[in-house]
């Protein structure tokens, strides 16, 4: 299978501290990949570097195959990484269109944006997903939706533009039941049209159901890598990840 | 009935802060009427601010792309005066004074360039960085001129001027670019990329730079558009009174910053309106001129000119707080 992104030996510092220490990671095609770890374990640094929105202190990123010098979160989007992150990045005083076309948007030539096409392309978007309530149209404000619904908003940003591979940033952090499992709906979808997600979490029950291969990172060090045939529960994952991390 | 009123609650949601401003400036002119309907009707008064409200307009509207961005930019004022000069020098010697008039706007896009990445790469306080320009500015031009006027006689029989700020039928021109400056820039502000970016970067920083939108270019391109606006400004007023002045701009300043905010421009980014801001300046406009035309002293106008900006920033509270 071909790996749509590697990152191979990223070291990442801010000021003294070392966030990630010579880390690797790679996704293939069509794979769901879980990054498990505890609370500061480097995650969220590691997905940033991997997106473009950090700059490497050290190492390589690799997009099929290519080395990337420059890498930047614009360059990610355009190479088909698209990310949900953590705080879904939204803007919450502008629309549910403007939010969803963020940094993408639709123009014609000298910059003027299509105004109507966003408009449908949203309206579409958000019922595909079925986050938001009828009432709510894609010209309403981010900020008047709740929790679940701006995760719906992040992610129709996310799959319109087919990304190849996703990345998932703690997605199911304080959502309902009902919107947890759409998030795992959405994930067997991208899964399902041989495209690939990173998901990002801490809770093991949510990734080890989604995932087929986990990599556990501690201390800005990915310590460990483990296929899902290798192991039959949750909670087998949850004693490796424990032992692994105790040794490191 | 329900979906009807959705629709005009909506509709009152986007442009409240622009009605607001509307009304603002409905209720200022019914009380100049009923106080001086004489004054009122005489088309002197009005000639008068059509002089100070298009410079106004080139000043406020770039500020209300830059305060939607997130940032202030004092320096503007003075950013005014020196593209104002460099045209005033420029066609003292001789030179064409179209090409003045690019040479002054491109300084003003300069200066505004330097200005925002200042700011922007030092990660400097836009308020006091700026405020360290304005006078910084002002200083160079005190010192080149040795507080001295120039007085450009010769424009009047260039094609420029009777095409900048001629009269055409009785109708000032300078009235009629305003009015272009204002559509261009209402479509720049709200169905361009760069508008929408504005938006974004004001709203939430962090959020943009992960989508990928250039958070610094984008700041930068603001204060550029301030400059260049105010060298806009500076040139009209130095072509309609033929005289460029060491001072020039100075006054503008707490004007034009009273004419965003009364045109509902909120301080905290991420939300603007141009034609909220066409408004404000009518209000600082007619105020200026209005307290003198119904005979009262021209030392109520700060009074006023204070009350209206409270009284305008209590109403756009009413209307709207600020959504996270």
């Amino acid at each position: 299978m071909e790996k749509i992104i590697e990152l191979k030996n990223v070291t990442k510092k801010f000021g003294g501290i070392t966030a990630l220490k010579k880390a690797s990671l790679y996704v293939e095609q069509g794979e769901v990949v879980g990054l498990i770890g505890d609370n500061g374990a480097g995650k969220s640094t590691l997905i940033k570097t991997l997106v473009g929105v950090y700059g490497p202190d050290e190492g390589e990123i690799i997009i099929r195959g290519k080395k990337v010098l420059n890498w930047t979160a614009l360059k990610a989007r355009e190479s088909g990484i698209e990310t949900v992150f953590q705080d879904r990045a939204l803007c919450p005083q502008q629309s549910i269109v403007w939010n969803i076309f963020m940094g993408k948007e639709l123009t014609y030539p000298f910059g003027f944006v299509k105004e109507k096409e966003q408009i449908n392309e949203a309206n579409r978007l958000i019922r595909e997903i079925g986050f938001t309530s009828k009432l709510i149209d894609a010209e309403s404000p981010v900020g008047n939706l709740s929790g679940g619904e701006r995760q719906g908003v992040a992610i129709a940003r996310a799959i319109y533009n087919n990304a190849e591979l996703i990345i998932l940033d703690e997605p199911t952090n304080a959502l309902s039941l009902n919107e947890t499992q759409k998030v795992f709906e959405f994930v067997n979808n991208v899964k399902k049209s041989n495209r690939s997600v990173l998901f990002i979490g801490h809770n093991i029950y949510h990734v080890y159901d989604i995932s087929d291969r986990f990599v556990i990172l501690d201390r800005g060090e990915v310590v460990h890598q483990l296929d899902k045939n290798d192991i039959s529960t949750p909670e087998e994952l949850m004693k490796i990840m424990r032992d692994t991390i105790k040794k490191h | 009935m329900d979906k009807e009123k959705s629709i005009l609650g909506n509709i009152f949601h986007k442009n409240g802060r622009a009605l607001g401003s509307m009304g603002y400036f409905i209720l200022l002119m019914l009380v100049f009427l009923i106080g001086a309907p004489e004054a009122w009707m005489r088309p002197n008064l009005h000639q008068s601010v059509f002089v100070m409200l298009p410079t106004l307009i080139f000043l406020v509207i770039p500020l209300v792309f830059l305060v939607a961005s997130g940032e202030i930019d004092l320096s503007f004022a003075s950013t005014y005066a020196v593209a104002a000069y460099v045209f005033a020098i420029m066609v003292k010697v001789g030179i064409d004074p179209a090409i003045a008039i690019l040479a002054g706007i491109l300084t003003g896009a300069i200066i505004g360039a330097l200005v925002g990445a200042l700011i922007v790469v030092f990660r400097l306080s836009s308020l006091v960085a700026s405020l360290g320009v304005l006078f910084l500015l002002r200083g160079v031009i005190l010192l080149l001129t040795e507080s001295r006027s120039i007085t450009i006689m010769e424009v009047d029989t260039h094609w420029t001027y009777s095409v900048l700020v001629g009269n055409f039928y009785g109708f000032p021109m300078q009235i009629f670019w305003a009015a272009l400056f204002v559509i261009y820039c209402y479509y720049l502000f709200s169905k361009h990329v760069f508008g929408i970016h504005i938006h974004h970067v004001g709203d939430n920083s962090v959020s943009a730079e992960q989508m990928g939108i250039n958070v610094k270019a984008v700041k930068i391109k603001a204060f550029m558009f301030v400059g260049i606006g105010a060298a806009i400004g500076g040139i009209f007023t130095t072509l309609i009174t033929y005289t460029f002045f060491p001072t020039q701009g100075f006054g503008y300043l707490l004007l034009a910053l009273a004419a965003v905010f009364v045109g509902g421009t909120p301080y905290w980014g991420g939300l603007g309106t141009i034609v909220g801001a066409v408004f404000g300046v009518g209000i600082i406009a007619y105020m200026e001129i209005g307290i003198i035309a119904i005979g009262w002293s021209g030392t109520w106008r700060q009074f006023f000119n204070g009350l209206i900006i409270l009284l305008a920033l209590l109403g756009h509270r009413l209307h709207g707080e600020r959504v996270r």
